[in-house]
C-alpha cells in the first residue's frame, strides 16, 4: 500500500483540475520520485472507480553523464582552448588532459588551435581565438532546462551520436477522475472473518475485489495412473454388457492351457523362444486333466471331432513347459474347460483385462508385457453375425461407431476377423484388435456340447489409451520411467466423448 | 505373418487389368490380405544402406503383400493370381493330376534306414515339360526360400531340393553317412568338399549358417545320390552343385526331406502346384515313387483332394453357399437331398483341416461386412472377481489419501529384488526366466517396492514429497499350484521427503486398515510390532499383523538401498498382502 499521505496528496490534485494530471507532472512538481506516484496510482485503482488512469508514454531527450559533465564545465574543445596559454602548450602535455584527445580534434576542425609540428622541443599548440561561442555546451543546457524543442532534429541526433543526450520513453499515468470518485477512502477489507460474520459488520465494509485472471492453489491430493482409469472404465462397459470377471491373477502358466488347449501346434513359431519367456525355475508344470489332456494329444496329432488334425508327434514335455503367459486366452481356455466340467451346460459371458507377456524386441509402442482386454461369449448357436453385432455394442460404448472387419488368421478361431475402425483423425482405418469363433478342436475336447458356439475378442489396453491421451512413446505411460506429472495433469476418462 | 514382395505390373499383367494403389488395397482387405507397403528395390537399397548404393538399382515397383500365416498357397506370384482370379470368378478352380510318366517307369526315390537317426522322411515328385522365363525362375527359387521360413520352420522340419533331371538319373537314394564320408561339389563352388569342411565353410556364410546347428551334432548326415553316385543334395543344408537347375532346364526332379511326413508331403503339394501351370500339360504332375526301408512302395505327390460334408449354415441357402465356396477354390456341390454341401479341399489348401475352416471361406466370399449383424440373446449377470473389486475400491481410497498410483513391471532383474533390497535371492521365491535377452526380465517380481522406487529415481525432478502407491501382482512359487507358481495382490506404499515420515507411511496403513474395517488392537483387530529386515533401517522396521496374520511391512528404508536405487533422501514403505482381506 502506497503511503496514505501521498495518496491524499494525489487525489486533491485530481479534485482541482478540471481535466486529468500526468503521473510525471505531479511527480516533478511534488518533487518526488515517479515510482511512489506509481503506487499511488496503483492503490487507487485496487480500491474500485475512484480514478481513472490511463497509461501513457512519451519520449523525451536527455543528458548522458558526459553530457552533463560538459553542461557544467563547457565541450571538451572549449576546455581545450582555454587550457591553452599565450605562449602555447607541447602536444604531448595536452593529450594527458582528460579532455585532451577529443578536445584536440574538435578544436581542430573548428580551427581554434593550431599545430607546430615543426617546433623546437616537440610539437607545439598554439590558440588562434581569444574568444569562443561553445555551441555544444548551450545547446546541452538547453535540452537540460526541457527546452529540447528548441534544438532541430538533425542537431538532437548528431549529439545523441557523441553520446551526449540520449533518448528516454517515459511511462506514465494520464489521471482523471473516476466514477466514485471522492477525496476520502475507507479501507478495503480483503477477506471476510468470523468476527464480522457474528457482529454483521460486513455490512458496512467494501471488500477488496478479487484477481480471477489468477491460478486457485492446487490441492494436495493423490492422482489415478491413467492407464489404470483407462482400465476402469473397460471394466465398467464389460460389467454394464453383463460379462463376468475371469481369474487372471496368474502370470506363470503351462504351455498346455496357453498353447495345446487353444489348438496351438507345438512347432507354432509363438512357442519359439524368440517370442516367449520361458522359465527355468519352476520350469514344468505338473498335475493336468488326464482324460483332457489325452483328448488334446489326440486332436492335434491324429485329428477327431471332425478335424484332420495337424498329424504331428504331440509332446507332453512341450506341453509341460511354464511360460509367462502370451495372452489371457490361456485363463479362457481353464475357464471354457470348467465351464465343460458342469453337469449342465449354462451359457457365459466373461471378461478380463491383465498383463500378458512377449519375448519380443521392443520399440516405442512394444512393451515385453502390456495389458489384453478380452471378452468370451459362450452359448449355443452364437453366429458370426452374432459376433460382428457384440463388437458392435462394445465399440459403440467407446465411442466407435464406424467398424469393419477383415478375414484374418489365428490358430484357435475360425473365422478369425481383424476389427477396424475408421479414424477420423488419421483419415484411414485403423486396427483395433481381434476376434474370432474358437474352434471345435478346442471346445470338443474340453467336453462343451455340440452345437455350443464361443465367440470372443481381444485387444490391447496401452494402444486406446496413447491414443486418447496423446503419448507417443509407451514408455512414458507404463513402467518405472512415466513422467509423474502427466498422471497428475492428466483428465479423467470418458471413453466415449 | 509372411510378406510376399510382387512386382506390381507383372502382377496386373497376370490379373488382366490394372488397379489403382487403393483399388487393390481394398481388394486385398475383401481376400484377407493387407497391401503392406509400396516400394521398390532402388527405396529399399537407399533406406538401408544410403542413396549412393541404390544408384543404378531397379526402380520397378513392388508390392509387399501380408498373407495370413497358414496360407502357403498365396505365398508366391503364381498362388496370388490364381486366388484372386478365382474370387473374382475370372477362371475356375484348377484341378490338378498326378500322371504317370510317359514311359511308364516312375523316377524312385530308395529311403535307407540309416535315416531314421537324422530325418527320416522324404517325398519327391517331377515337373515334365516345364518352360521357365527369367521371372517365373526367380518366383520358382523365391517360393522355395519362403516355405523354408514358413511351414518349414527355417528348414528344421522339411527341406525342399529341386534337380535338373536331365543332369541326373535314377533310382536315387536317400541315405545318411557319416560326415567325413560325404564329398561332393556345392552349389555355386568349383571344387569338392566333405560334408565336414563344407559344415566349417558355412560358419561364415550368412544365410546358411543359421541352418547348419540342425544336423551338426548328428553322427550322420542325411544325403541324396543319383544312381551313378552324383550328390543331388545333403539336406537340410546345400544342393549339389551338379544338378542345379537352370533357365534351360525342361524336367524337374523335387524332393522334400525331413522329420514331419506331413508337412513333407504339404510341401511338396505346394511347390508342384503353383508351378505345373508352367507344364506343357498344365496343372499335371508326375509322379515319383518313395520306396521305404521296409519295402513299402508311395506314389507322391499326394494331390489328392479331401472331401468334407457341410451340414449347417450360418447363413445363405446351400445354393449359394456352394456358389461362394467354388469363387475360393473349393469346388462345391450340393447334395441330392439338397441338404448338405460337398466340399472338395484342393491339394493347395492344407490349411482346411475342419468343416468350420470351409465356412470361413464362405464368410470371405460373401463379404464379411455383408453379414447383417445380430443380438446375442445370451442372458447372464455380472459378476467382478472379489480380488480386483477390493483392488478398485483401495486404489480410488488411497489416491484420496494423498497417494499417486505408479504402474510399474512385473518383469526385472535379480538385481532389483535381491542386491538392491539387501536381500539374498535364494530367499525371495522368485520364479526364473530362462531366455531373458536382457537383464531387465531375468525373474517375476516378488515385490512392489523396487518397482515404486525406480519410479521415485525417474522422478527426482518432482517437488517434494513424492508419495506414490501401486495395487498389483507379484509371482511367487508355489509348490500347491499346477505350475508351481501362484500371484499374490499386494499394496506397497512409498514416502520420500527430505525427513523419513514414517508418521505418514504408518498413517496410510492406519487408514488402510480403517478401510478393511479391522480396528487396532491384539487378536481380532490390528497392531505392529518392532522387526528386523534387512531391506529396513535397523529399529526402524515392524511387522503387520492383522486378525493374528503377519500380512506385511512398514519402515524407513536402509539407506543402502536408497543408494542403490541412486536416490538421495529418507523414504518409509508400506508393503502388505491384501488377499485375506477378501
Amino acid at each position: 500500500m502506497a503511503d496514505t499521505g501521498l495518496v491524499e496528496t494525489l487525489l486533491q490534485r485530481v479534485e482541482k483540475v478540471d481535466g486529468g494530471l500526468d503521473s510525471q507532472d505531479v511527480a516533478t512538481s511534488l518533487g518526488v520520485d515517479h515510482q511512489a506516484i506509481v503506487g499511488a496510482v496503483k492503490s487507487l485503482q485496487a480500491l474500485g472507480d475512484v480514478i481513472s488512469a490511463e497509461q501513457r508514454s512519451s519520449k523525451h531527450w536527455e543528458l548522458t553523464g558526459e553530457g552533463c559533465e560538459i553542461a557544467e564545465q563547457g565541450s571538451h574543445e572549449a576546455r581545450v582552448v582555454s587550457s591553452i596559454p599565450k605562449e602555447g602548450m607541447p602536444q604531448s602535455q595536452l593529450m594527458k588532459l582528460a579532455f585532451g584527445k577529443v578536445g584536440f580534434s574538435k578544436a581542430m576542425s573548428n580551427k581554434w588551435i593550431r599545430l607546430d609540428k615543426g617546433h623546437e622541443g616537440g610539437p607545439r599548440i598554439f590558440k588562434t581565438v581569444e574568444r569562443l561561442e561553445d555551441l555544444v555546451r548551450d545547446k546541452l543546457l538547453l535540452v537540460q532546462k526541457g527546452q529540447a524543442s528548441q534544438l532541430e532534429e538533425k542537431e538532437k541526433n548528431e549529439l545523441k551520436k557523441r553520446k551526449l543526450l540520449s533518448e528516454v520513453t517515459v511511462k506514465s499515468y494520464w489521471i482523471t477522475k473516476g466514477s466514485c470518485f471522492s477525496t476520502t477512502i475507507t479501507k478495503q477489507e480483503t477477506e471476510l472473518t468470523p468476527e464480522m460474520i457474528a457482529s454483521g459488520s460486513w455490512k458496512e465494509k467494501k471488500f477488496k475485489p478479487y484477481n480471477f485472471e489468477a491460478m486457485g492453489v492446487a490441492p494436495d491430493c493423490g492422482h489415478l495412473h491413467p492407464l489404470m482409469k483407462v482400465r476402469t472404465q473397460f471394466r465398467q462397459i464389460f460389467l454394464e454388457m453383463g460379462f463376468t470377471e475371469m481369474p487372471t491373477n496368474n502370470f506363470i502358466e503351462s504351455s498346455f492351457w496357453n498353447f495345446d488347449s487353444l489348438f496351438q501346434p507345438q512347432q507354432h513359431p509363438a512357442r519359439d523362444q524368440h517370442d516367449t519367456f520361458f522359465l527355468s525355475d519352476p520350469a514344468q508344470a505338473h498335475e493336468f486333466p488326464q482324460d483332457y489332456l489325452e483328448r488334446v494329444r489326440k486332436v492335434h496329432s491324429e485329428g477327431g471331432f471332425g478335424s484332420q488334425g495337424y498329424k504331428y508327434d504331440w509332446k507332453i514335455e512341450e506341453a509341460q513347459k511354464n511360460i509367462l503367459r502370451t495372452h489371457t486366452t490361456a485363463v479362457s481356455a481353464r475357464m471354457l474347460y470348467k465351464l465343460a466340467q458342469q453337469e449342465k451346460f449354462t451359457p457365459v459371458k466373461y471378461f478380463s483385462i491383465d498383463r500378458v507377456f512377449r519375448n519380443e524386441t521392443l520399440d516405442a509402442t512394444h512393451l515385453a508385457e502390456f495389458h489384453q482386454i478380452e471378452g468370451v461369449v459362450a452359448d449355443y448357436g452364437l453366429t458370426l453375425g452374432d459376433l460382428m453385432g457384440i463388437l458392435h455394442q462394445f465399440f459403440n460404448k467407446l465411442g466407435i461407431t464406424k467398424l469393419r472387419f477383415k478375414p484374418a488368421y489365428n490358430p484357435y478361431t475360425e473365422p478369425s476377423m481383424e476389427v477396424f475402425s475408421y479414424h477420423e483423425g488419421l483419415k484411414k482405418w485403423v486396427e483395433l484388435g481381434n476376434s474370432g469363433v474358437f474352434r471345435p478342436e478346442m471346445l470338443l475336447p474340453m467336453g462343451l456340447p455340440e452345437g455350443v458356439t464361443v465367440i470372443a475378442w481381444g485387444l490391447s489396453l496401452e494402444r486406446p489409451t496413447m491414443i486418447k491421451y496423446g503419448i507417443n512413446n509407451i514408455r512414458e505411460l507404463v513402467g518405472h520411467k512415466v513422467n509423474l506429472q502427466m498422471v497428475y495433469d492428466s483428465p479423467v476418462c470418458r471413453l466415449d466423448s | 505373418m509372411p510378406t510376399v514382395s510382387v512386382k506390381r505390373d507383372l502382377l496386373f499383367h497376370a490379373l488382366g487389368r490394372t488397379y489403382t494403389d487403393e483399388e487393390f488395397d481394398e481388394l486385398c482387405f475383401e481376400f484377407g490380405l493387407e497391401l503392406d507397403e509400396i516400394t521398390s528395390e532402388k527405396d529399399i537399397i537407399s533406406r538401408e544402406q544410403g542413396n549412393t548404393k541404390a544408384e543404378g538399382a531397379s526402380d520397378v515397383i513392388l508390392y509387399k503383400i501380408d498373407v495370413p500365416a497358414n496360407r502357403y498357397d498365396l505365398l508366391c506370384l503364381e498362388g496370388l493370381v490364381r486366388g484372386l482370379q478365382v474370387f473374382k470368378q475370372k477362371m475356375e478352380a484348377p484341378l490338378y493330376r498326378r500322371v504317370s510318366p510317359a514311359s511308364g517307369e516312375p523316377q524312385r526315390l530308395v529311403i535307407t534306414e540309416e535315416t531314421a537317426a537324422v530325418r527320416p522322411h522324404a517325398v519327391a515328385a517331377v515337373l515334365r515339360n516345364i518352360t521357365f522365363t527369367l521371372e517365373r525362375y526367380d518366383s520358382f527359387i523365391e517360393l522355395q526360400e519362403k516355405l523354408h521360413q514358413n511351414v518349414c520352420r527355417k528348414r528344421t522340419l522339411i527341406a525342399i531340393g529341386t534337380h535338373d533331371l536331365d543332369t541326373i538319373s535314377g533310382p536315387f537314394t536317400y541315405t545318411a553317412k557319416p560326415p567325413g564320408d560325404i564329398c561332393f561339389k556345392p552349389l555355386n563352388h568349383a571344387k569338392e568338399y566333405t560334408a565336414q569342411e563344407l559344415m566349417s565353410l558355412y560358419k561364415t556364410d550368412s544365410h546358411l549358417r543359421h541352418y547348419l546347428h540342425i544336423i551338426e551334432d548328428k553322427p550322420v548326415y542325411p544325403v541324396i545320390y543319383d544312381s551313378n553316385g552324383i550328390v543331388l543334395s545333403m539336406p537340410p543344408i546345400i544342393n549339389g552343385d551338379h544338378s542345379k537347375i537352370s533357365l534351360n532346364t525342361k524336367n524337374v526332379f523335387i524332393e522334400c526331406t525331413g522329420t514331419d511326413l506331413t508337412k513333407a508331403k504339404i510341401v511338396l503339394d505346394m511347390m508342384v502346384t503353383m508351378f505345373c501351370e508352367y507344364c506343357e500339360e498344365p496343372f499335371t504332375v508326375e509322379e515319383a515313387e518313395v520306396v521305404y526301408p521296409d519295402g513299402r512302395i508311395c506314389q507322391y505327390p499326394v494331390l489328392c483332394p479331401l472331401t468334407i460334408t457341410l451340414q449347417s449354415f450360418l447363413f445363405e441357402s446351400t445354393e449359394h453357399i456352394a456358389q461362394l465356396l467354388t469363387k475360393m477354390c473349393l469346388r462345391s456341390e450340393v447334395t441330392s437331398d439338397g441338404e448338405q454341401i460337398e466340399v472338395e479341399i484342393p491339394p493347395t489348401r492344407s490349411d482346411v483341416i475342419h468343416a468350420c475352416d470351409i465356412m470361413e471361406d464362405a464368410a470371405m466370399a460373401y463379404g464379411f461386412n455383408n453379414i447383417p449383424r445380430t443380438t446375442p440373446r445370451t442372458y447372464t449377470v455380472a459378476n467382478q472377481l472379489p480380488l480386483n473389486k477390493l483392488s478398485e475400491l483401495l486404489r480410488q481410497d488411497l489416491a484420496a489419501a494423498g497417494f499417486t498410483e505408479a504402474l510399474t513391471f512385473a518383469l526385472c532383474s535379480q538385481e532389483d529384488i535381491a542386491d538392491k533390497l539387501l536381500k539374498n535371492i535364494s530367499e525371495t521365491r522368485a520364479c526364473h526366466i530362462s531366455n531373458p535377452k536382457t537383464a531387465e526380465f531375468q525373474v517375476a517380481r516378488t515385490t512392489l517396492l523396487s518397482g515404486l522406487l525406480k519410479t521415485v529415481a525417474a522422478n527426482r525432478k518432482m517437488p517434494l514429497p513424492l508419495r506414490l502407491f501401486e495395487i498389483s501382482d507379484v509371482v511367487l512359487k508355489d509348490e500347491t499350484k499346477d505350475v508351481g507358481a501362484s500371484n499374490n495382490r499386494r499394496l506397497c506404499a512409498v514416502y520420500y521427503n527430505k525427513s523419513p515420515g514414517f508418521e505418514v507411511i504408518h498413517g496410510l496403513m492406519d487408514r488402510v486398515m480403517q478401510l478393511l474395517e479391522v480396528k487396532p488392537g491384539q487378536g481380532n483387530g490390528y497392531h505392529i510390532q518392532a522387526a528386523d529386515d534387512s531391506t529396513f533401517f535397523p529399529g526402524r522396521c515392524a511387522e503387520i499383523f492383522a486378525r493374528g496374520k503377519s500380512i506385511g511391512r512398514l519402515g524407513v528404508l536402509h539407506p543402502d538401498v536408497i543408494n542403490r536405487f541412486e536416490l538421495t533422501m529418507p523414504c518409509s514403505a508400506l508393503d502388505i498382502d491384501i488377499e485375506p482381506f477378501l
